[in-house]
């Protein structure tokens, strides 16, 4: 009885999340003769777009060939974090003892449940960005796969629609299997992991980028026996080696098997099972497994949009060609977010969306380096940088110092139990200018955005070390390393 | 037995001093002159303890421990071998392109374990060899070791294990060619590049060493500044061989410091983790410290007193980032003798006294980890490891003579690889 109030639960979730982001009795408006802007992609990016312009009193068309939302809300942040959450508090309930309670009889997972969680938050979160709500916000929606035919026109659903100004934000998707027989094998990606109705027992993970290692690890927690396996000597080959170490040491600690310098080269079938051909210096080993989980990175949707007839160049992999200011070779047309970004990523598609529309429609002169944008690994504990690697710096003839304070230092960490981890900040050596910073914590993905602001504000060590912060709280630890710059330099003056 | 902590510090000193010295004609094979990697049955040599073995050789002389006409038979011994051992393509070969595998059978020389061929291991031991090359500077056998030890040191390709890119591999194998491992942080692999650098027949690229450091880490961690490095041992090799006190390359002038100063900054930060001891280890202080790549409790996880322990078996643990499961090197405190002398001694004092029995027959232990108890004692590794052996006579030496500092200094080879790599000042004045 109640299994099955709660399918219809998560049907009618599924529902009303469709009612948002892609009505069935949606009718496209008709075109006006010209828009100010034209938006391909109604993603993070395309909706940010489209919503900055509107208020800014431009006449907006809003093009989307699938969902509303994108990767994002669809497939990718929002749904692996609602289901990321609920794993946590799975594995908290082993840990329990460490807090002073009695450790529960074995939590059975139900994982029908977890996923109509994750539904429901994605309805919600959905309908602040429905396609009613775009209607009454005076921009033009159409569904319909968009095409450029002409430096200033676009078609979409048999419909010509002219603009002064287009943004292109078609968004990315997961890179597809190279690996011979694996296509045959069947695979799934992040866009298509939580398709599954049921956990099998072993899920193999290729790909130790940021999206590889929080679904291992979350997968993890949820029951099955997960394998990673990346090509690279280290996880998250874009961060410091240390924040890399420590989320190699915490894999392992939940049971998640480490294939590490490990290269795919094969797949195959043995009866019902599937398995992964590996190599590694000269060893070669099969792994055995019942589900495989691609996530060897992102590429951008450019395909079949027309930029020939609009002029708009590529550049390799990136996607589409843009200058600093988010223009591409068409200076009437930009583009923003992972369709054009190094940073696939969630917020730098908003953010270079907005600094798009004031580029093409307000005058602005934007350039999308001078963007302070975090990002973060949402694995326990969390990573988190923004701002320059030591690397970056150095390799610009930067003396770097770096102010370091140990998570297990800050009583805050102390008293949650969630001491592994790290706050760094990275600074010009003789100056208390800010750089970069990486963060390692449970709360990591909420800690850096302080750091963000302090250096998207110019704020430098000196004048951050003065800021009263609550205590107890994680965030005391950015606090602290400002004050050990604030020591160290009084020290060094005598 | 008297009580080794109640000798005087330079009586305790001496006598684990001779005591690790004692490893090295302890265990060599009487043919081949290779030493072994530990005291286990059956073990391999290891080249890179091969390498130590010839460093301390002229110490043992100047100690009198051994004569100088059996240093030299017993140097020339093993640089014979290197010298007439396959050099080749072949997985069974002793070397290929003038560099050696790492680890090789005590008796024939050949590979074992299809191990690497390793650019930091053959390091040590051409380092090993440069030092035989200063110290025996007399005619008959002393003359032969001499040509022996340039023509190995001149043929070692370097250039070779740059494979094209910016920086050296790690290691190379017949079987999948270079590793895909590369040098990231300061580490033990100064003097790698010094040697590389130092060649005149197949340099290494100065741009190499200039990447390398691109990825050097200068931080404030638990109120020190300090070129971070996790392990110690990775503080405490290069040093051995040479004094980096005064002299300064690029990025220590940077900084205003030095390696040497850089290390013992190290030291007071292991020892300031050791003190706040963060996940609760037994034993930890202010005189028990040492965490550094070493032997440790096999692979395991359990819950002790309420807390997840896991342990990592043969690792190299660092701090204050890990790992760590509580292990420290035995040996590790008094082989920062020439850094930081009174934390050397009275650190070794506290652990005689505390734990005797990581000391035997004079020699420490790899590993030693009081917080996994066992029979009411801590766990403690097996017999006793050739590097560690090594390092300690080294650095004991160097602490009380500078011996082996000043025989470095006089390597035309090894003052040609700090010119090149920026070093300056110090000694290195002309």
């Amino acid at each position: 009885m109640t299994a099955k109030t709660d399918t219809q639960r998560a049907q009618a979730k599924e529902q009303l999340f469709e009612a948002h982001v892609r009505p069935e009795d949606w009718k496209n408006p008709a075109p006006r003769e010209i828009y100010d802007l034209a938006i391909l992609g109604a993603g993070p990016a395309g909706i940010a777009a489209a919503e900055y312009a509107a208020r800014l009193g431009f006449s907006v068309a809003l093009i989307e060939r699938g969902r509303l939302g994108g990767t994002s809300l669809n497939v990718g942040s929002v749904p692996s974090k609602a289901v990321i959450r609920t794993a946590n508090i799975y594995a908290r309930m082993h840990d329990v003892e460490d807090f002073g309670a009695p450790v529960p009889e074995e939590p059975a997972v139900d994982f029908a449940m977890v996923l109509a969680r994750m539904r429901a938050i994605r309805a919600r979160i959905a309908e602040y960005h429905s396609a009613r709500r775009f209607a009454a916000r005076g921009v033009d929606l159409f569904y319909g796969e968009g095409r450029f035919d002409g430096s200033h026109g676009l078609v979409v659903a048999g419909a010509g629609v002219r603009f002064k100004k287009a943004l292109i934000a078609t968004g990315a998707r997961p890179r597809p299997s190279n690996i011979p027989g694996l296509d045959k094998v069947g695979y799934r990606t992040s866009d298509s992991v939580f398709d599954m109705t049921t956990l099998p027992k072993r899920i193999a993970v290729i790909g130790g980028g940021p999206l590889g290692c929080e679904l291992a690890q979350a997968l993890r927690h949820l029951g099955p026996h997960v394998t990673i396996v990346q090509n690279d000597p280290k996880f998250l080959p874009r961060e410091e080696r240390d924040a890399a170490e420590i989320l190699s040491r915490s894999l392992a600690r939940c049971g998640v098997e480490i294939r590490l310098n490990t290269t795919v080269t094969g797949a195959r079938m043995n009866g019902s099972a599937k398995v992964l051909e590996t190599y590694n210096n000269e060893v070669e080993a099969d792994l055995e497994t019942d589900e495989v989980l691609l996530s060897i990175g992102r590429l951008p949707n450019v395909e079949g949009l027309g930029l020939e007839h609009a002029g708009i160049a590529l550049d390799g992999d990136r996607g589409i060609a843009v200058d600093e200011h988010l223009r591409t070779s068409n200076s009437d047309i930009y583009a923003a977010g992972d369709v054009c970004m190094d940073l696939k990523f969630t917020n730098a598609a908003r953010a270079t969306a907005l600094m798009a529309v004031e580029n093409a429609l307000a005058g602005g002169r934007g350039r999308h380096g001078d963007l302070v944008i975090p990002w973060c690994t949402y694995c326990d504990p969390e990573i988190a940088h923004v701002g320059m690697h030591i690397w970056d710096a150095r390799a610009q003839n930067i003396p770097v110092k770096t102010f370091t304070v140990m998570m297990h230092d800050v009583d805050r960490a102390i008293t949650d139990g969630q001491d592994h981890g790290f706050v760094k900040i990275h600074i010009e050596d003789g100056t208390d200018r800010i750089l970069g910073g990486t963060i390692v914590a449970s709360r990591a993905s909420e800690l850096i955005n302080e750091l963000s602001v302090i250096m998207g504000a110019g704020i430098g060590m000196a004048a951050l070390a003065r800021m009263v912060h609550t205590y107890p709280a994680q965030s005391e630890a950015i606090m602290l390393a400002a004050r050990a710059y604030v020591e160290s330099r009084n020290a060094a003056r005598g | 037995m008297e009580d080794l902590a109640d000798l005087p510090d330079d009586a305790l000193v001496a006598r684990l001093q001779r005591g690790a010295f004692s490893y090295f004609t302890e265990f060599c094979d009487p043919v081949t002159g290779l030493v072994a990697d530990t005291s286990r049955k059956d073990s391999p040599s290891s080249i890179a303890v091969v390498g130590f073995a010839l460093s301390c050789y002229p110490i043992g002389v100047r100690n009198s421990w051994m004569t100088r006409a059996d240093a030299a038979r017993q140097t020339l011994k093993v640089l014979r071998f290197f010298a007439h051992s396959e050099q080749s393509a072949d997985p069974d070969a002793t070397g290929y392109k003038g560099l050696y595998y790492h680890f090789l059978d005590m008796h024939t020389g050949k590979r074992v374990w299809r191990c690497e061929l390793s650019l930091i291991d053959s390091a040590l031991l051409m380092a090993g060899i440069l030092v035989s090359a200063v110290f025996f500077d007399g005619e008959g056998d002393e003359r032969e070791i001499r040509d022996l030890a340039n023509a190995l040191y001149r043929r070692v390709e370097w250039h070779w294990a740059e494979s094209g890119t910016k920086t050296v591999a790690q290691g190379w194998k017949p079987e999948c060619s270079f590793l895909n491992y590369g040098w990231e942080g300061y580490n033990e692999a100064t003097i790698l590049y010094v040697l590389g650098l130092g060649s005149p027949t197949h340099p290494l690229a100065k741009r190499g060493f200039d990447s390398w450091r691109l990825t050097y880490q200068w931080e404030h961690l638990l109120g020190h500044d300090v070129l971070y490095s996790g392990p110690l041992f990775t503080h405490l090799f290069s040093h051995a061989w040479i004094e980096f006190r005064g002299i300064r390359d690029a990025f220590m002038r940077e900084k205003s410091s030095d390696y040497f100063e850089n290390t013992v900054r190290s030291i007071a930060l292991h020892r300031e983790y050791a003190v706040r001891n963060p996940l609760a280890f037994t034993g930890y202080c202010s005189d028990f410290w040492g965490v550094t790549a070493g032997d440790g409790p096999p692979y395991g996880q359990m819950r002790e007193d309420g807390r997840d322990r896991r342990y990592f078996g043969y690792m190299s643990r660092g701090v204050p980032y890990g790992p760590d499961d509580g292990t420290i090197s035995p040996w590790a405190m008094l082989a920062t003798l020439p850094f930081t002398p009174e934390a050397a001694l009275t650190g070794t004092r506290h652990l005689l006294r505390t734990y005797p029995q990581v000391c035997r027959s004079d020699r420490f232990a790899s590993g030693f980890n009081p917080t996994l108890v066992k029979d009411g004692q801590g766990w403690l590794s097996e017999g006793w490891y050739g590097l560690d052996q090594g390092l300690l006579v080294m650095m004991i030496e160097n602490h009380r003579s500078g011996f082996a500092w000043d025989l470095c200094r006089r390597s035309p080879y090894i003052r040609a690889g700090l010119a090149r790599a920026g070093f300056t000042g110090g000694w290195l004045a002309p």
